[in-house]
């Protein structure tokens, strides 16, 4: 069991990483990797929101939708799901610790829209992925896509220095630095053979 | 009662779906967890619909109990002064953007209402309103340049290559220019200002423009050499260099740098500047800006950001005949007998207000040097 619970988590954040190898989640990646101050704080808030959204999505589709076979309407019920749970978290972290939500609050609206947060729910169930690996999956995509804004971040600051022709500033040019990295990170596949 | 009707509505709404999905809708293949059926049963879309709706209802109250159970209350002041202030989030104020310090100001009662550079006099009235505070005057500042040894003006020790940024340049031996005290010139202000107030000479020098510049000091926490300081606006004459190098070195490096020769100690009539380290400096709260040192200075290091001047002009109709004004000027520039109406001499007047500060009557103005009205004056003269 423990090894297919590393299996999972070693192949969501680094074989199959979401940014790199499956290209989701861009907006964000994007967005929040101009300084690294506010990648970090999107890294914290994203892989927290990740875990909780994929337990509860975990327990919502197999003790209510599997029985009433309503599987159907997983992205839908997914959606509501994630959002409802980030509304909630967004008011009570206001009230209970105010501090931490002034730091991290403003990445969690950003979260409610984001395709990898819809993507792990949706894998768990195609997967039929027990909690644990469900959870496993969910901690890796989020270490993952981490690892994928930490990486952008420090380099997009060098990049503010860097002599780039005029038509390739800002998300040109940062188009193409995805691109590379994603071509390092082929070098993953391969690496788990099951 | 109630019951019989909901079930004799659900009987009705399931038969009125079984019957038109049935011929409608192509069944095969729904996706997701369905397996392609011929035919979809009429259980599976009454228990979405009801799920779906439980699903809502269940949010919705969760969501509406967490609401008020974890109200936050926030003070209506702290809105209104969010929207007063300029929200570019500069931090001049020393708060982590414009909402930090309306929280601070109004939620606590040490915090002057005055804080915000950008925002100037009329945002801190605002803000005193608003808080109940009193508002001190905001003395306006201004990021002011303290070199003028441009490319064409300066020597350059090697030829720098690198990062086009001063903070990298800095990491070469302290940068290209031979003076260490010096502008290094690739515009490491100019991208830090969040107003645009920057822009660089043709000479690589940055030049902040005097209505964009908010004096919120991002520019002067930029520069690696320290080049750029925040100063009172009014305080118009600056000695534009920064270099303890001796002399004899500062003739060697640039052409426009301060060598301490100490003619404007000499000239200035408040004894404002003061040689310290091999460097002019002035004191402004002694300083007058009358500008006698601009036009002493042999290297031209001191900038007179007060151009052109302006030239004073006695009002002959309110003019008592005090002569404070003749006694003032640092150039004698007026003259008068006691008890009669003084004049300006326009050719010697240097601008510096010192007599409009201090006449009683207020009969003294300054205009404009070409269009002052020397001809009228004249006249009231020898009417006078």
């Amino acid at each position: 069991m423990w090894e297919k619970l590393l299996t999972i988590f070693i192949a969501s954040m680094l074989i199959n990483n979401f940014v790199f190898a499956r290209y989701l989640g861009l907006c964000i990646f994007f967005g929040v990797t101009k300084k690294m101050e506010t990648a970090v704080g999107m890294s914290f808030t994203f892989t927290a929101v990740m875990m909780i959204g994929a337990a509860l999505s975990w327990l919502i589709y197999n003790y209510v939708m599997i029985p009433f076979q309503l599987g159907f309407l997983k992205i839908v019920i997914f959606i509501g799901v994630v959002a409802a749970f980030v509304q909630a978290a967004d008011t009570i972290m206001k009230k209970v610790t105010p501090a931490l939500y002034y730091k991290l609050g403003i990445y969690l609206a950003l979260i409610v829209t984001n395709c990898i947060i819809l993507a792990v729910p949706l894998i768990n169930a195609e997967e039929h992925y027990s909690l644990f690996e469900s959870l496993a999956l969910a901690l890796g995509s989020g270490l993952g896509f981490s690892l994928a804004l930490i990486i952008m971040a420090s380099i997009r600051e060098k990049l503010e220095l860097a002599d780039v022709p005029k038509s390739f500033q800002g998300l040109p040019i940062s188009f193409v630095l995805t691109g590379l990295i994603a071509l390092a990170f082929l070098g993953f596949s391969g690496m788990i053979t099951l | 009662m109630f019951e019989q009707i909901t079930q004799t509505l659900l009987a009705a709404l399931s038969h009125l779906l079984y019957a038109s999905l049935n011929k409608l809708v192509p069944l095969a293949g729904v996706g997701g967890s369905v397996e392609a059926m011929e035919t979809v049963p009429p259980q599976i879309v009454v228990n979405g619909l009801i799920f779906l709706g439980l699903l809502g209802v269940v949010f919705g109250i969760a969501l509406a109990i967490v609401a008020s159970k974890f109200v936050v209350k926030v003070d209506p002041k702290v809105e209104q002064v969010r929207e007063t202030l300029p929200g570019a989030n500069c931090g001049a104020c020393g708060f982590a953007g414009c909402m930090g310090y309306a929280e601070a100001v109004v939620g606590n009662p040490d915090v002057a209402p005055n804080l915000c550079a950008p925002g100037k006099a009329p945002v801190a009235n605002k803000i005193a309103q608003i808080t109940g505070k009193a508002a001190a005057a905001v003395e306006p500042k201004i990021a002011r340049v303290f070199c003028q040894g441009g490319r064409s003006r300066s020597q350059r020790k090697f030829l720098y290559t690198g990062v086009m940024d001063c903070t990298a340049a800095v990491l070469a031996a302290g940068g290209d220019k031979s003076c260490e005290f010096g502008c290094l010139g690739y515009a490491t202000c100019m991208r830090a200002c969040p107003f645009d107030a920057i822009t660089m000479s043709g000479d690589s020098l940055p030049v902040i423009s005097k209505e964009k510049c908010t004096a919120c000091g991002k520019c002067v926490a930029a520069c690696p050499k320290q080049v750029i300081e925040l100063a009172q606006m009014s305080k118009s004459v600056v000695i534009s260099c920064h270099s303890r190098d001796k002399g004899v070195d500062v003739k060697k490096k640039c052409q426009v740098g301060c060598i301490a020769c100490g003619m404007c100690v000499r000239t200035c009539p408040v004894d404002a500047i003061k040689i310290d380290n091999n460097l002019a400096r002035i004191d402004h709260g002694k300083c007058i800006t009358c500008g006698l040192c601009v036009k002493k200075c042999p290297t031209n290091a001191i900038h007179d950001y007060l151009a052109p001047r302006l030239r004073a002009f006695i009002d002959p109709a309110k003019c008592a005949g005090i002569d404070v004004c003749a006694k003032v000027c640092p150039v004698n520039a007026i003259s008068g007998d006691l008890r009669a109406v003084h004049a300006v001499d326009q050719g010697k007047c240097i601008g510096c207000g010192m007599c409009e500060a201090r006449c009683p009557k207020k009969a003294i103005t300054l205009v404009q040097a070409s269009t002052a009205p020397e001809k009228p004056a004249a006249k009231e003269m020898v009417s006078a």
